[in-house]
């Protein structure tokens, strides 16, 4: 077995021995320039099929960002809720409570803990909003955290009251 | 060195035995050895096609969504058509240069001692790959994958006694439907994968083993004579470079001719006009409808059957009866086999797409 004479390293390595000071500089800026342009083509293929594997990654998480972004939300019905009761509704992707409360007030809050995100729930005994997870409570009418670890109150929206729906709007 | 790897990873990876390894290998350099690539350029589409079935896989839903998921993915994720299309495009060439890999193989005689198990390895994982394309066939469940999955089972079927009841085992019914596509996805994304990647090892380990074959024009020149060139880094940087033609090709196909989706499959609609297998299923198809005009009837489908039966194991134990030995090292007989299959694969493929309509 014999290696053919075409191995570029041992014809450097040779050509180096020559004259180390002319070739060492000549083949730097050959090899830099060679570098140079893999890189940028490597870099180049990466992005070419980096991109479109991110986008069809994220699509549906642009989808549900859509779904998110809406402004009102209009509740079928809900006017009969009775007073203390709730219901759970979605708020685009996020979900939500329609309080009604005894004094006949109507509030709606996002249901979802400033703390850790979980689910909060309505409690018609203590007439507070509790998250079971860790304990946060907050106020069923302003949305206000009154103890444990949230950090925020809830997001309230706007609730207009009519025959046969319930609207529900960003503030 | 060209390429400067930190010492600290190659210490502490160990990878200098590796490197050692590499470099000493060499790969055999004459004028046949652009068939070597062959096999690199189908691994390389296994890799893409491993990378865009987990993809896929992201978004399809086997069963009764399978259609609708697929929809989805075609026409509302982004770049999806092109995963999609990808996937479909790298099939078809992983396929074809499987097959251009085995006749390289074929013709250099590469099959006989010691590669034998690099042959039959081969061999099964071109029948895997073979099921894997029929089975992926199916899995967005339109009108196309609908009636070639069922005229496909209509193969096993033709086994006397046992076929029906083996294909309604493949089918999970007595017709294609929601149970169908669900083995079939199972077959697909988990069995396969699972049958053919320790065999691709064993296949990968056998040419590390054995070394590159040479044709006999190669193995009848003294050693002295013979050319070679280092595995690492000549032939990987010359491999790296097949993959990125591979690459770009695929790139194209996939860009320009978009695999489409058809209407959702419909049990109560006919077969379209015209309707065909896939490329690499044309030649069986072809001969089966050639068998069936020469012998009407359940004959010609067994005659066909068997036909391939016969040819297959044939080709299979080539290594038992094309043995090398004194005097018979070019062994015409077995090339002359060889261009037989060749040209009946190719000319019944071609008689079959002109005779399409």
């Amino acid at each position: 077995m014999t290696h053919a004479t075409t191995d570029p390293t041992r014809d450097e390595h040779a050509v180096v021995g020559e004259s180390p000071a002319d070739s060492e500089e000549d083949s730097f800026s050959r090899r830099g320039f060679v570098l140079m342009a893999m890189g940028g083509m490597g870099l180049a293929y990466a992005a070419a099929i980096g991109y479109p594997i991110y986008r069809y990654l994220n699509s549906p998480v642009e989808k549900s960002v859509e779904m998110a972004m809406v402004k009102e939300v209009a509740l079928p019905d809900a006017d009969k809720l009775p007073k203390g009761a709730v219901l759970m509704f979605k708020f685009g992707a996020k979900p939500s409570l329609l309080i009604h409360h005894a004094d006949d007030s109507w509030v709606a809050l996002s249901a979802v803990c400033t703390h850790m995100g979980c689910t909060v729930a309505y409690n018609p005994a203590t007439t507070q909003i509790e998250c079971h997870c860790h304990g946060g409570v907050y106020d069923a009418k302003t949305g206000d955290n009154i103890s444990g670890p949230p950090p925020r109150p809830l997001t309230k929206y706007i609730t207009t009251i009519a025959a046969g729906s319930v609207t529900v709007k960003r503030a | 060195m060209a390429i400067k790897l930190d010492k600290y990873v190659i210490d502490r990876l160990g990878l200098a035995e590796i490197i050692a390894v590499a470099k000493k290998k060499t790969v055999p350099q004459h004028k046949q050895s652009f068939w070597y690539y062959w096999g690199g350029i189908s691994l390389f589409c296994f890799l893409v096609q491993i990378v865009t079935g987990v993809l896929l896989l992201l978004y399809y839903r086997p069963g009764p969504e399978a259609y609708e998921s697929v929809r989805q993915i075609t026409y509302e994720m982004h770049f999806g058509w092109l995963v999609r299309s990808v996937h479909n495009w790298s099939a078809d060439l992983f396929l074809l240069s499987v097959f251009v890999h085995m006749f390289s193989v074929f013709f250099m005689k590469a099959y006989r001692a010691p590669r034998e198990f690099g042959w039959w390895s081969g061999m099964a994982l071109l029948v895997l790959g073979l099921v894997f394309g029929f089975s992926g066939y199916l899995l967005p469940m339109d009108d196309l994958a609908y009636f070639a999955t069922k005229v496909g089972l209509e193969i096993p079927n033709s086994i006397p006694v046992v076929g029906p009841s083996i294909a309604n085992l493949i089918r999970g019914g007595i017709e294609v439907g929601q149970f169908t596509v669900q083995r079939f996805f199972a077959l697909h994304a988990v069995i396969l994968p699972l049958i053919f990647l320790p065999l691709l090892g064993l296949h990968l380990w056998l040419v590390q083993k054995h070394g590159m074959a040479v044709p006999v024009s190669e193995d009848e020149k003294p050693v002295a004579a013979r050319k070679t060139i280092p595995f690492f880094p000549n032939f990987i940087a010359k491999d790296l470079a097949m993959w990125l033609i591979t690459m770009n090709v695929i790139a194209l196909l996939a860009a320009v001719f978009p695999w489409q989706l058809g209407e959702p499959a419909d049990s109560l609609k006919p077969a379209p006009v015209g309707i065909h297998p896939e490329w690499y299923f044309m030649s069986q198809f072809q001969t089966l409808k050639i068998m069936g005009r020469l012998f009407p009837g359940y004959a010609g489908e067994a005659i066909g059957m068997t036909l391939f039966t016969v040819g297959l194991l044939l080709w299979f134990l080539i290594p038992f009866y094309d043995i090398k030995g004194k005097g018979a090292l070019r062994a015409r007989n077995a090339t002359y086999f060889g261009l037989m299959v060749v040209a009946i694969l190719i000319g019944t493929t071609m008689w079959g797409y002109l005779a399409k309509n």
